[in-house]
């Protein structure tokens, strides 16, 4: 009955076998360079390059849109307030009273708009193809992050997926109890709160008998081997060139066709 | 240390050991004296408060933190402090879901034998030996959030073999488990005691669960303030049992054989209301579940019942297999979820002008026809004392006041009235939470495996409150695998599995020719 949100079944997509950092290291390449200018050239490539390796980490356009889709409303939002508040430059395309749009104001907010999906796609990617277990794994013994803080928070962040469940139960045991049903907002919010308060009592108490099993298994004190290894491999090589030649081919584009617009300077 | 240390039998000594908590006034386990052999099997036995709990957290060495605690006497394994012993015992308690760390089987089972810095090759040979003891033929990267309750437990016991503990140490390991889910640990126990050799501690209720597993009975005296505690009694089995029956009886203990004295049902009554029990609750092609469906993706039902009948002073229990929807069937009749398809009406006679849809009623409406008791009760506590808990749905519903103190009293809860419901203990708690809901006077109780976990006196009083209430015409629908405790409610069954219609219609059809 419990929802575990981080063991869904092992993706078979080929991003899915590669070791996170090379992921995270790739998808932070590509954003941080995206960061660097506003211009639409640049993150219409890195976008469409993007779109370009979605299958390697098992996901399809459909899908994308079908999860992604408040990213996706989220960037068209902020593009039209660019547009709306750019400086008013260039040919008068719409003159609705106080909505004025321009050819430039226009420019800024798709370039805003594609940024923003470029810079987000990047994290959707990784997340999707990256297991939680595996990236435990890389951070404690590639990255060398203290074990304990490591492990301590995959174990809560199963936690997390119990909770999921708690909430509902909550929220019928509570109505059970004549709880909450009642109208008005004041009152619906007191419910909501105090059931926030339940959970948290809960957790709290779920997490404590957990801290005592890893406890009582030797979590903890001293040294520890892992069962699982977490490695680098050729592909883990491929994973951090692409990023960097996706970055490349944008920021290229860009200077060729003479919109590369750096924030700084 | 020789690995081969590692995996033998521990033996325990307590010497004048006694342990005070941390801001409580009395201690919870006072001079107790205490020698178990390396490979005996001992069941921990005593009433409610004699410090069991605290001594297996003691011997797994989890309770060492605490600085404020007071320490007396010594508590050794193989000679040596309890600090000093990591990874000599493995300790299981009784919530299944704390029991799991990781989210695969694999990972969770390796996980104790990686803190022992255990070397890889030798931790999945340790995990694949402890996963097939213990009879979890899955494979390693199997979720462990789809396990049963009975499951979950096993997979915390593969991982402490995985470990190679001298001693095992199980809290109530099974009182969270429905009959099949017991007889699987206990099986699981059983077997890898059979392989290891290892030494055993069990806490448990139910002294016939572990009867032929056991080798020894200890039994600790309650500690109060200025009692002396310790053990009472000690021996084979078959000496202890004999000694202490009754005591233990008294004490609320399951023992073998011995069925609490309930309240019968009156005979009178049931026949009086045969002439004309009213039809409080209907369903029919009811199917339930805990997920809504969309338009697009339709869920698939946990259950699907084609009638069920909520009779004014009749029992129906609802029984079958784990993950047959019992549960869910209870919430929906209740009002708390909502069909996914078929009919569920509220007739006149418990409706009373709140409409025909219980899920539709408010708060208010709800409590003073629906009561539902929840499998645990922590999850409807809402108050910050007893009393305040209590007074809850009298104040809700604006009458009923001064029959707090009557429920206080017929629920031995009067000493705790002021008590925060979440220190009580776990007969206490389902007293209070089944009070609760009685303090609005419902005219259906509905209660999801209301006995899991209890003791044989709370079991008693729940099942002797609950006939009362039949004899004065509250509708009782139980969802229970306490076979005993259907039989004393007495009333109908509904069957839940493959054919949950096949065994309904026909209880229904012999029920209706009775």
């Amino acid at each position: 009955m419990s929802v575990d949100i981080i063991a869904t079944p092992r993706s078979t997509a080929w991003l899915a076998h590669a070791n996170p950092l090379a992921k995270l290291g790739a998808g932070l390449t590509l954003t941080l360079v995206l960061l660097i200018s506003v211009d639409w050239v640049s993150a219409s490539v890195a976008l469409i390059l993007e779109c370009a390796v979605l299958p390697l980490a098992g996901l399809s356009l459909r899908m994308l849109l079908l999860r992604g889709w408040p990213i996706l409303l989220a960037a068209i939002v902020g593009g039209y307030g660019t547009a709306l508040l750019a400086p008013k430059t260039g040919e008068l395309i719409v003159a609705w009273g106080p909505i004025i749009f321009t050819s430039d104001s226009i420019e800024a907010g798709i370039a805003i708009a594609l940024r923003g999906m470029a810079i987000a796609l990047p994290g959707i990617i990784v997340l999707a193809s990256t297991d939680p277990t595996d990236l435990a794994d890389a951070l404690a013994q590639k990255l060398r992050l203290p074990h304990r803080f490591v492990l301590g928070a995959l174990a809560a962040m199963r936690l997390v997926g119990l909770l999921v469940a708690e909430w509902q139960t909550l929220g019928m045991a509570r109505r059970a109890r004549g709880v909450g049903g009642e109208p008005g907002l004041l009152r619906g919010l007191k419910a909501q709160l105090g059931q926030a308060m339940a959970l948290l009592i809960q957790a709290v108490r779920r997490a404590t008998r957990l801290a005592v099993t890893m406890e009582a298994k030797g979590f903890g004190a001293g040294p520890r081997t892992w069962a699982r290894v977490s490695t680098y491999s050729r592909q883990d090589l491929w994973i951090v060139s692409g990023g960097v030649a996706m970055a490349a081919v944008s920021v290229s584009a860009a200077v060729v066709l003479e919109t590369w617009n750096p924030v700084f300077g | 240390m020789a690995s081969a240390q590692l995996g033998a039998p521990a033996r325990i000594s307590a010497k004048g050991w006694g342990w005070q908590h941390s801001g409580r006034s009395g201690r919870a386990v006072h001079d107790l004296d205490l020698e178990i052999a390396p490979g005996e099997r001992v069941l921990l036995l005593g009433p409610s408060g004699a410090g069991k709990s605290t001594l297996l957290h003691a011997l797994a060495g989890v309770l060492g933190d605490d600085e404020d605690a007071n320490e007396s006497g010594e508590l050794l394994i193989d000679g040596r402090p309890v600090a000093e012993s990591r990874g000599r015992a493995g300790l299981m308690q009784q919530d299944p879901d704390a029991q799991v760390v990781l989210s695969r089987i694999g990972d969770d089972a390796a996980f104790g034998a990686e803190n022992l810095s255990v070397p890889r090759e030798e931790i999945w040979r340790r995990v694949g030996a402890a996963l097939e003891s213990v009879g979890l033929n899955l494979p390693l990267d199997h979720p462990s959030s789809a396990l049963s309750g009975g499951q979950k437990q096993r997979l915390g016991l593969a991982g402490m073999l995985a470990m190679r503990p001298g001693l095992l140490l199980l809290d109530e390991p099974t009182a969270n488990l429905d009959p099949a889910g017991v007889v699987e640990v206990r099986d699981a126990v059983r077997r890898s005691l059979d392989e290891s050799g290892a030494t055993l501690v069990v806490v448990e209720h139910r002294v016939a669960v572990w009867l032929d597993v056991v080798d020894r009975i200890v039994v600790l005296a309650p500690s109060r303030l200025g009692e002396p505690g310790g053990v009472l009694f000690d021996g084979p089995p078959a000496t202890v049992m004999a000694q202490s029956r009754e005591l233990l009886a008294a004490a609320g203990i399951w023992v073998p054989g011995y069925v609490p004295a309930v309240r019968p049902r009156n005979a009178d009554s049931a026949d009086m209301h045969d002439a004309g029990q009213q039809l409080l609750l209907l369903a029919s092609a009811l199917a339930v579940s805990r997920t809504k469906g969309r338009r697009r993706h339709p869920v698939v039902p946990a259950a699907v019942v084609p009638t069920v009948q909520v009779l004014a002073g009749e029992a129906l229990s609802v029984t079958g297999a784990n993950g047959t929807g019992k549960s869910t069937l209870a919430l929906t009749l209740a009002g708390l979820l909502a069909p996914v398809g078929g009919d569920l009406t509220a007739l006149p006679p418990l409706a009373r002008g709140a409409g025909s849809s219980p899920l539709k009623w408010r708060g208010r409406d709800l409590i003073s026809r629906i009561g539902t008791v929840f499998q645990e009760p922590e999850h409807q506590f809402i108050a910050n004392s007893v009393r305040e808990e209590l007074l809850f749905a009298p104040k809700l519903l604006g009458r009923g006041v001064d029959s707090v103190d009557d429920l206080l009293a017929r629920l031995r809860l009067e000493h705790l009235a002021d008590a925060n419901p979440f220190t009580l203990s776990g007969g206490e708690k389902r007293r209070l939470s089944v009070a609760t809901v009685l303090a609005a006077s419902p005219q259906l109780l509905i209660l999801d495996e209301p006995t899991f976990g209890q003791d044989a006196n709370t079991w008693a009083e729940l099942a002797s409150l609950l006939t009362e209430l039949l004899d004065a015409g509250t509708a009782v629908v139980s969802v229970t695998h306490d076979a005993a405790f259907s039989a004393v409610l007495g009333g109908r069954h509904l069957r839940l599995g493959d054919h949950p219609e096949l065994v309904e219609s026909h209880s229904v059809l012999r029920e209706a020719r009775r």
